[in-house]
């Protein structure tokens, strides 16, 4: 009964026999292939709600977080309801009793915690740090419990960084969907149902492991329920409106942020979804355009206010403080129809209504045969905003499904069927130095790797150190994943995602997703040594520690096979070599080409490279090119990246670009005709993501300046958006150095 | 097989015509324009000798995504039709790909293209240095108006879409009588379809301080808005459209 008042109208039967959005999704979604004419802009109550937090936001950059609660470990339950504005708000929830207020979140790691909070004086409660320094385990101290001699060393000289052995792993999308469309007791009957199916094995691990990892996403269900409970919301059945289906995946959401503090706590794709009943609603005359945006206005105002406790250790990294709440848009079905609705179009016009911001992180799956309207739009949100990103739907699609969504940057996973673990990256820039020397480190000189002869002679001889390279990638691989198989069976011991996990199917599919950065720095000193003369000067130990090139050789990022083949060839090997290890809960292996903002971290870890680049110099961002060395423009760079194949990135390449608005066009229709050109171009050319950033440098460095005039400015760096005014000062130069694509 | 003189190449988006193009500078130049942003092109000694063959070969690496995302390739320089032959056959050998030509010139050396030419390009950035015959040898230091003039009528006479371009530079382009003639003879041309003044900048000082040359604009500010404004101002006034 109860279902049929929530499902009136819908159509198809088998989303209803099993737990099935995508299907849904596929039986009742209506394509919009119009324009944004029907658009509206904030109402007063969006717009008194937004200022209040904005005046929140200047006390918060200043003091780098606004409030902490540091005596309640955060879980779904943990906190009494809060409020923006109590008795406005469209959508409700928040992580704490106020907006703004972080948690603690000690289950992944202690040290992590009370380095936030030391870092913004605060202090730990003393009982919370007794529990978890006496009582109770975290991930971070059962990593370093299992963690190998060779990982340690590994992860102490860079060549291994940003591992998630002392912070939530993140990167997991529960689909929050499901609590909308199925409610929590028909999700939690499931859920016994599966259970019960596992008496009927014997106990061995793996199936006490997923009997007691069933009965936790039960409990997490149950948490969920009473959470919402006390902001007043039965979800136990489905959500009966467009407020109640955004509310109820909100709930879900909101519980998973407040359980895990994952790197990237992404949303997944739910603007078409949600279309599904704000069409209805509007079809039975209880919804108007206006109010259908304002609901869209209030739920994406309770995204851009999540926050997280981090450490300034974890800023260097992850620059800007995100959260990737990363919400994947557009995209065509498997039947040819257009994913793009209505609700699409609301969740960008977000961006005027609210002004710019980098998050949710919008992340358009491009298709040349997306509908002209949405693709113009797009186009010109890049143009006035600069905060969306754009990744390949005609490779996803495929490769997935078409209700795939991406996770962070540039992780597609099916929506509640793939789960990954997180591996943040390896740095092969440094793997070739170590090729080099013999398996010491440039800077310390201390041996990391196995010891091996160290090239020899005055000048590098280039098949001598692809040898030495592809022994090294050996030793790094084999390192590399050993480290991700301690961290992940720990991470599931000690902080497994209960509530993330209960919204996947069972049983799921896991990644490994390895990564690598350094990849231009890499290639052009392979491309220098193979093209030019390398001359080695070593100190007085004979380890290598700097280079002199002598001729020209070409560089990555000019759309030259010479050199894009040997990129291409060093994806390949070190996927090859990752392949062959043994993972952790038998997990597919993955490689993204992505640094987020590590790759000024990188930089300065690593000695000078045989391509010129100086000790400590940033590497490229991602997949792109060195800053400088891109000499023919955006297209041929982009054309460059492109071809890295993405069957063996399957975790994602990013390319970040700038372009000044005169290098797009004349007048505002050029630019963006022409940006959706360029859009289809790199797509067709099997590109797999792309951040635009719009801008001239003079304004950036305006914004250096004068922070306080530009609260908003946003921009794009590796595979999310930031504030610019919340980068570091060294971050905010590293930006503005690199290749602005504009008009001479 | 024809070799030209070759500067460098570009694949730039919404610069030198329309959509994302391959733009072939080819090195040599007869003006010495004042407010020149390449004075590395001068010379067609400073380009490298390159076959047509081989500049088609890297033009087809970009052919699909050019036809992808809408554009086409521009011959641009330096002054191309001081190398006539190589800027013929470059534009023939596009046009047969199917792919949308330009010839970015200053019209000086019209003469020197002939029909054949001509029948391979599809549409013509036309840099009106002045209006005013005087002012345009003082921009131009060593050029003359009439045969821009007379070649945008050939051009006008076979159909031959043109964008006009004029560089606004204050105190030297921005006379009002100036620029009033520069819209009069756009004006006369009826395939001109559109007008883009571009904005003086000082972008190229450096190559100047690189090759030991003086840049005479060192101290030229860029043009206000509201002299932008009045000069799109008189543009319009002649229905042309302006950008």
């Amino acid at each position: 009964m109860e279902r049929r008042e929530a499902w009136r109208g819908f159509t198809g039967t088998g989303w209803r026999e099993t737990i099935d959005v995508g299907a849904f999704i596929h039986d009742n979604v209506e394509p919009y292939a119009g324009g944004p004419e029907f658009l509206t802009g904030p109402t007063e109550r969006t717009e008194r709600i937004w200022r209040k937090l904005e005046r929140m936001f200047v006390d918060e950059r200043r003091r780098g977080i606004y409030d902490v609660d540091a005596h309640t470990p955060s879980t779904i339950t943990s906190h009494a309801p809060g409020y923006i504005d109590q008795g406005h708000e469209l959508i409700v929830g928040l992580q704490t009793s106020s907006p703004l207020r972080r948690a603690i979140m000690p289950a992944g790691g202690l040290r992590m915690v009370q380095a936030g909070l030391a870092a913004y004086g605060y202090s730990l409660d003393s009982t919370v740090r007794t529990i978890y320094s006496q009582y109770r385990k975290t991930h971070n101290d059962g990593v370093f419990d299992a963690y190998p001699q060779d990982v340690l060393a590994a992860r102490r000289s860079h060549i291994i960084t940003g591992l998630p052995d002392a912070y939530g792993r993140g990167r997991i999308i529960g689909d929050y969907r499901r609590v909308a469309l199925y409610g929590i007791d028909r999700l939690i009957e499931e859920r016994r149902e599966r259970k019960a199916a596992l008496d009927a094995k014997l106990s061995a691990e793996d199936v006490i492991r997923d009997r007691e990892e069933l009965a936790e996403h039960i409990k997490a269900l149950e948490d969920l329920r009473y959470m919402a409970d006390r902001y007043g919301f039965d979800i136990s059945g489905p959500a009966t409106t467009g407020q109640e289906a955004i509310q109820w995946l909100y709930f879900a959401y909101l519980a998973a942020t407040k359980e895990q503090n994952g790197a990237a706590m992404s949303l997944g794709r739910t603007a078409s979804f949600a279309d599904i009943y704000l069409q209805r609603d509007i079809a039975e005359g209880t919804l108007t355009e206006q109010r259908a945006q304002e609901l869209v206005d209030d739920f994406v105002i309770k995204l851009r206010i999540i926050r997280f406790l981090r450490t300034p250790e974890y800023d260097q990294l992850f620059s800007g403080d995100p959260t990737w709440v990363t919400e994947s848009l557009g995209g065509i079905g498997v039947d040819g129809r257009p994913l793009v609705t209505r609700t699409s179009f609301r969740y960008l016009q977000t961006l005027y209504n609210l002004g710019a911001a980098p998050e949710p992180n919008l992340t358009v799956l491009w298709s040349p045969r997306l509908p002209e309207g949405f693709k113009r739009f797009c186009a010109q949100v890049s143009l006035d905003t600069s905060a969306i990103q754009y990744e390949n739907d005609d490779l996803i699609r495929p490769a997935y499904s078409d209700d795939t969504a991406i996770a962070c940057c540039v992780s597609a996973m099916r929506v509640g069927k793939d789960m990954q673990f997180f591996g943040a990256r390896a740095n092969v820039a440094k793997a070739l130095l170590y090729a080099i020397n013999g398996g010491r480190d440039e800077l310390t000189g201390e041996q990391v790797a196995p010891a091996a002869a160290p090239v020899d002679g005055d000048v590098l001889d280039y098949d001598e150190v692809l040898a030495a390279f592809d022994q090294t990638l050996d030793w790094l691989a084999e390192t590399y994943v050993d480290a991700l198989n301690v961290i992940h069976y720990m991470h599931d011991k000690y902080a497994y995602e209960r509530l993330e996990m209960a919204l996947h199917d069972h049983p799921v599919h896991r990644f490994l997703a390895t990564g690598i950065a350094g990849l231009s720095v890499a290639v052009d000193s392979l491309s220098a040594i193979k093209y030019a003369q390398v001359k080695v000067l070593r100190d007085e130990t004979g380890l290598a520690v700097d280079y002199a090139v002598d001729g020209d050789f070409p560089t990555f990022g000019n759309n030259d096979d010479r050199v894009d083949a040997l990129a291409v060839d060093l994806v390949e090997r070190f996927m090859e070599k990752i392949r062959r290890q043994p993972s952790y809960r038998g997990a597919e292996p993955t490689l993204s080409v992505l640094t987020i903002t590590s790759n000024v971290v990188y930089g300065k870890k690593t000695g000078s490279t045989p391509d010129g680049r100086h000790a400590g110099e940033p590497f490229a961002p991602g997949a792109n090119p060195m800053n400088g060395r891109d000499r023919h423009g955006l297209v041929a760079a982009a054309l460059s990246v492109a071809k890295l194949p993405y069957r063996c990135a399957r975790d994602g390449i990013s390319l970040t670009t700038t372009v000044t608005p005169d290098g797009l066009g004349h007048s505002r229709d050029d630019r963006i005709d022409n940006l959706v050109g360029v859009l289809d171009g790199y797509t067709d050319a099997g590109g797999f993501h792309l951040n635009v950033n719009v801008l001239d440098r003079a304004t950036l460095e305006d914004a250096m300046a004068h922070p306080e005039n530009y609260p908003q400015l946003t921009i794009r760096v590796s595979g999310y958006a930031v504030n610019f005014v919340r980068l570091s000062a060294e971050q905010q130069r590293d930006v503005i150095s690199r290749t602005f694509h504009g008009a001479l | 097989m024809t070799t030209g003189s070759l500067h460098s190449y570009d694949i730039s988006t919404g610069v030198d015509g329309p959509g994302t193009r391959f733009v072939a500078f080819l090195a040599g130049c007869p003006l010495r324009c004042q407010y020149c942003h390449s004075p590395d092109t001068w010379y067609r000694r400073s380009g490298r000798p390159t076959s047509v063959d081989d500049l088609m070969t890297e033009i087809q690496r970009y052919e699909r995504f050019i036809k992808v995302a809408g554009g086409g390739v521009t011959i641009s320089g330096g002054e191309p039709l001081q190398q006539p032959a190589f800027t013929r056959e470059l534009l023939r050998r596009c046009h047969d790909l199917r792919l949308h030509t330009a010839l970015d010139t200053s019209g000086m050396l019209g003469d020197r293209a002939d029909d054949a030419l001509l029948d391979a390009t599809d549409l013509v950035l036309l840099d009106l240095k002045s209006g005013d015959p005087a002012t345009y040898r003082k921009v131009t230091r060593t050029g003359r108006l009439a045969p821009t003039v007379r070649f945008a009528h050939r051009l006008a006479d076979r159909g031959i879409a043109i964008w006009v371009r004029f560089v606004l530079v204050p105190g030297l382009t921005d006379d009002p009588a100036n620029v009033d003639a520069v819209a009069e003879i756009a004006a006369s041309v009826p395939t001109v379809e559109r007008v883009e003044v571009l904005p003086f900048h000082r972008l190229g000082a450096q190559k100047y301080a690189a090759l030991g040359l003086g840049f005479p604009l060192a101290d030229t500010p860029a043009p206000a808005p509201d002299l932008l404004g009045r000069v799109h101002e008189q543009f319009r006034s002649r229905g042309l459209a302006v950008l």
